[in-house]
């Protein structure tokens, strides 16, 4: 009797102790956003928003560099997630298995794990100096997307390789083609793991700092938000101008910040910041149910 | 006999199947090398930057890797980098622990125990976790963390213990969402094979899902240690930056990138205090493939006992 | 034929890759090719450094031509600025500017960029941080047209490319000691007692006629201009003591951590002072801006704007308007000091 007790007495305190964790997790994101809209409150207006930063006096906005954060992981994902998926079908179906593959994988994961300013340096060096642009949004993308394809890689493969091998096999044994099966069968089935991927990795394009201060720079040139020329010098749809993104500049306003509401711009900024995350979030799965729906079409 | 395919219809075969495979093969392929030798690329810049300290500054390797002593600017530089490394691998392993359990347990608690809740509620707020940028988390670590700190443990408050738990805060979502997607692909199968056999559910989850999702979670663990080690400015605003090895959790420390972030923007390239920085950040891409590299076989050990 | 293919296709790629990887290696070894016929020349540059006199010395003599030019524009640009302006409008000013480097320097250089820019409309100016160093690299390489630091370009780069660079000063920048609000009681400290305290000699509040309280260091990194300006002239180079003082990177972090850390001691541009750290005076001076302009305060330091060689039209406009009159009230708002006002120009 003990024996078949115990079992299930275990299963309860265990079941419990997750609840538990899950709780206390829960509660300590709710502590930590509510922390922040709770002391950017203030500043959640459509005037903050939309307006200009200033650099000496009270009351300047975030405007430019919440439009730069959101066209910066834009541009980087346009460029990230088509190479970084790619390069996990590569990785999951095609590469031999052998010494090679795994050293070059192991060099990918060490590659998601610089710091960086590192990156930034890197960055610096060849899209600032090297390429004759200078500080533009366009170096600040690419820098970022050299963070973002090993997160986005990895986990594309992984995602793929998690998708039942009866499924790649019924597939393949109705006389589709390797590449049919990846395009039709596995990346649908793999879709939610690639999202999963894709926006931490825009997470982490939108909160990155360090990359970009060497990169895309700490300035926004006069931007003139009714000319959508993407070559006009003006346009804020431009790639190749100086843009400084939302979190460059709540690290800027706190490290040497001399207006003298910094502290509630900083927490004002967060608090957008962490709106335009979760906004981000169900957009993305979103997107992502409604691809299911079109490529998984037949399963559901 | 069937007769053979006349030569057309074999073209078009060949055309179709060439479309249909070789061309997504060898874009997949042309990016999948494009990946790699971008991390060799970023290897080698790493390499030449971090080596020339070496081979133009004529720092000695082993008192670089060896030496306490840290004195960029004095009359006789000493470039001794003991203290972040020993920094370095503390915080992160530090951080790696406290951070492990809680979220292999969400983990478990997202794919196993209420789905529904984790699908709702924990899932988006794990991915929330991960878009708060590593500057607010410095913030809050400094305006709330550092504070308890000093009142509950004593000592300045910027401590070993501030850095590890900002950190290990940051990787908690990436090791939390990567160990869920490892339960969730799981087959069916396992789980009601083992009820079947009158499993509990946690006797099921211990014994048959966790073993069966450990390479999974252990990708979750080596990238959430990868950007621990990786991450700068939020630790550099909690640990102090004190360039002494801790004695205990409370004492204040210092470690690679908060030196590297620190002095980078503010040296000229090409002096030696400069180079110093690049061969430290060469020197932790190295420990991080070390430490990836030991997570993979240990993983990969397991996997085949079972 | 589809393996051919598709090394035809990975081939393309490698070749691709190895373009951008000869191209990346030039970038590094160029800038490491400098290093090494420079290297010697940069030990006698770090010895020299840390004896003051030497260095303010050969510091004006090496820069006397700028100096000399920069410091004629402040006191004349008030009437010369506007004047060229209206007479000149046949090619009115145009083109970016790009200047990086110096935190400390940043939030005056923004205001003084959006009010260029809103005087000339063709203009785009762009201020970055970044650091000292950085600034003075990316000039001298050339990545960008201006460099902000807050020391000599030749405390930071090695000699000869330093000499490549020209000095424009543009303002005057206090430093004060500040303390923890909760160290009551001292108003001032000697020089004598703030070396006994960064050199970990002095380690309570009550051998200085403070509180019975431990007192905590912070530092800026050692790379950072205000603290060896702080170094310099409070401290007469004396060699801050290693492994007792906790460092942050900014001085917005510094101000946060002084301010909430009993016994902390640690030193502020004037711009970043306020109500949540008590500043003191030093050896009885209190640290005002009109003690910095008569020279009776002497922990100050100029700003420098440098440039590659002699600076275009466009950058020499911008220059003259950093020290033009205009700008002054700014200058002054943001609690930095026009050299204009100065009395004294050397310690």
């Amino acid at each position: 009797m003990r024996r078949r007790i115990r079992p299930q007495i275990t299963d309860r305190i265990a079941t419990a102790t997750l609840y538990l964790v899950a709780g206390a997790f829960v509660l300590l994101l709710v502590a930590f956003v509510g922390y922040f809209l709770y002391s950017g409150r203030s500043e959640l207006n459509f005037k903050f928003l939309f307006t200009e930063p200033a650099f000496s006096t009270a009351g300047g906005g975030i405007g430019p560099e919440l439009f730069n954060s959101i066209y910066l992981v834009f541009l980087s994902g346009l460029i990230s997630v088509p190479i970084g998926i790619a390069a996990g079908i590569y990785f999951a179906e095609y590469a031999k298995p052998g010494r090679l593959t795994d050293f070059l994988r192991l060099s990918i994961e060490t590659l998601s794990s610089l710091p960086s300013i590192v990156v930034g340096l890197f960055g610096f060096l060849v899209f600032v100096i090297l390429t004759g642009w200078k500080f533009t949004l366009m170096g600040g993308a690419l820098a970022v997307t050299i963070l973002n394809l090993p997160v986005i890689a990895r986990t594309s493969e992984d995602a793929i390789r998690s998708v039942p091998e009866s499924i790649k096999e019924g597939s393949l044994a109705l006389g589709a083609t390797r590449w049919q099966t990846i395009v039709r069968v596995l990346l649908p089935s793999a879709l939610p793991g690639i999202v999963t991927g894709i926006i931490i990795a825009s997470g982490r394009a939108f909160g990155e700092a360090a990359t970009l201060l060497y990169t895309a720079g700490m300035s926004s040139p006069r931007l003139d938000f009714t000319n959508w020329n993407p070559i006009s010098a003006t346009s804020p749809l431009n790639p190749f101008r100086p843009a400084e993104t939302l979190a460059v500049y709540i690290w800027k306003i706190n490290s040497e910040g001399l207006v003298p509401d910094a502290r509630q711009i900083a927490d004002g900024a967060s608090a957008v910041l962490i709106l335009a995350v979760l906004a981000f979030n169900l957009l993305a799965r979103f997107l992502s149910r409604l691809l299911g729906r079109r490529f998984g079409g037949s399963r559901s | 006999m069937a007769n053979p395919p006349s030569r057309k219809v074999l073209g078009r075969i060949n055309l179709y199947y060439w479309k249909h495979e070789n061309l997504g093969r060898g874009l997949v392929t042309g990016f999948g090398i494009f990946l790699a030798g971008l991390t060799l690329l970023m290897a080698g810049f790493l390499a030449v930057k971090g080596l020339s300290t070496f081979l133009v500054d004529h720092v000695s390797p082993l008192e670089f890797l060896f030496s306490t002593k840290w004195s960029p600017d004095a009359d006789v530089p000493a470039f001794g980098a003991l203290i972040f490394i020993v920094g370095s691998i503390l915080i992160s392993t530090l951080a790696l622990l406290i951070s492990t359990p809680f979220s292999i347990s969400t983990a478990m608690f997202v794919a196993e125990i209420s789905p529904n809740l984790g699908r709702k509620v924990l899932q988006p707020a794990i991915e929330i976790f991960v878009g708060i940028p590593s500057v607010v988390y410095g913030w809050i670590g400094l305006s709330v963390l550092v504070p308890f700190i000093r009142r509950s443990f004593g000592g300045l408050g910027f401590s070993l213990l501030a850095g590890s738990l900002v950190l290990a805060l940051m990787i908690f979502p990436t090791i939390t969402s990567l160990a869920a997607d490892a339960f969730r692909a799981l087959p069916t199968d396992f789980r009601e094979a083992s009820y079947a056999l009158g499993a509990t559910r946690w006797q099921t989850v211990r014994k048959v899902l966790l073993p069966a999702a450990m390479p999974g979670i252990l990708t979750g663990v080596v990238l959430g240690l990868a950007r621990a080690f990786g991450e700068a400015l939020a630790v550099q605003m909690v640990i102090g930056n004190m360039i002494r090895i801790p004695g205990k959790l409370t004492d204040a420390t210092v470690n690679l990138t908060s030196i590297i972030t620190m002095d980078m923007g503010n040296t000229a390239t090409g002096t030696p205090w400069n180079d110093v920085l690049w061969s430290m950040a060469l020197l932790l891409l190295m420990i991080s493939f070390l430490f990836i590299l030991l997570a993979r076989t240990t993983g990969q050990k397991r996997r085949s006992l079972k | 034929m589809n393996l051919r293919k598709i090394t035809a296709l990975a081939s393309i790629v490698i070749l691709s890759l190895a373009m951008v990887l000869t191209g990346c290696q030039a970038a590094p070894s160029a800038t490491s090719a400098p290093t090494a016929t420079t290297a010697p020349t940069t030990a006698p540059t770090s010895t020299t450094a840390p004896t003051p006199t030497a260095s303010v010395t050969t510091d004006p003599g090496t820069t006397a031509a700028p100096t000399a030019t920069a410091a004629p524009t402040a006191t004349t640009a008030p009437t010369k600025a506007p004047t060229p302006k209206p007479t000149a409008t046949p090619v009115p000013l145009s083109g970016t500017l790009i200047s990086a480097g110096s935190t400390a320097l940043q939030p005056l250089a923004q205001q003084a960029a959006t009010e260029f820019m809103a005087l000339h409309s063709l203009v785009s100016v762009t201020v970055n941080g970044g650091g000292s160093g950085s600034g003075l690299s990316q000039v001298n390489s050339g990545a960008i047209d201006i460099g902000n630091s807050d020391v000599y370009a030749s405390e930071k780069l090695p000699a000869d490319a330093a000499d490549t660079l020209v000095d424009h000063k543009v303002c005057v920048v206090g430093f004060a000691t500040v303390l923890n609000p909760g160290v009551t009681g001292v108003t001032s400290l000697t020089q004598a007692q703030l070396i006994s305290i960064f050199t970990g000699v002095t380690t309570n509040w009550n051998a200085v006629g403070g509180p019975d309280l431990a007192i905590v260091i912070i530092n800026r990194p050692a790379s950072s201009g205000t603290r060896f300006t702080y170094d310099k002239y409070a401290l007469n180079g004396a060699v801050e003591a290693t492994g007792i003082a906790l460092t942050e990177d900014s001085s917005g972090t510094v101000r946060s951590t002084v301010a909430s850390t009993p016994g902390a001691i640690s030193y502020l541009a004037f711009s970043y002072l306020d109500a949540t750290v008590t500043a003191i005076g030093f050896n009885g001076i209190a640290p005002t801006a009109d003690n910095v302009k008569n020279g009776t305060y002497k922990i100050w330091s100029f700003e420098h704007m440098y440039t590659k060689g002699t600076p275009s039209t466009l950058e020499q406009a911008f220059l003259n308007y950093m020290v033009s009159t205009t700008f002054a009230p700014q200058i002054i708002a943001l609690k930095y000091i026009p050299i204009s006002q100065m009395t004294v120009l050397t310690h």
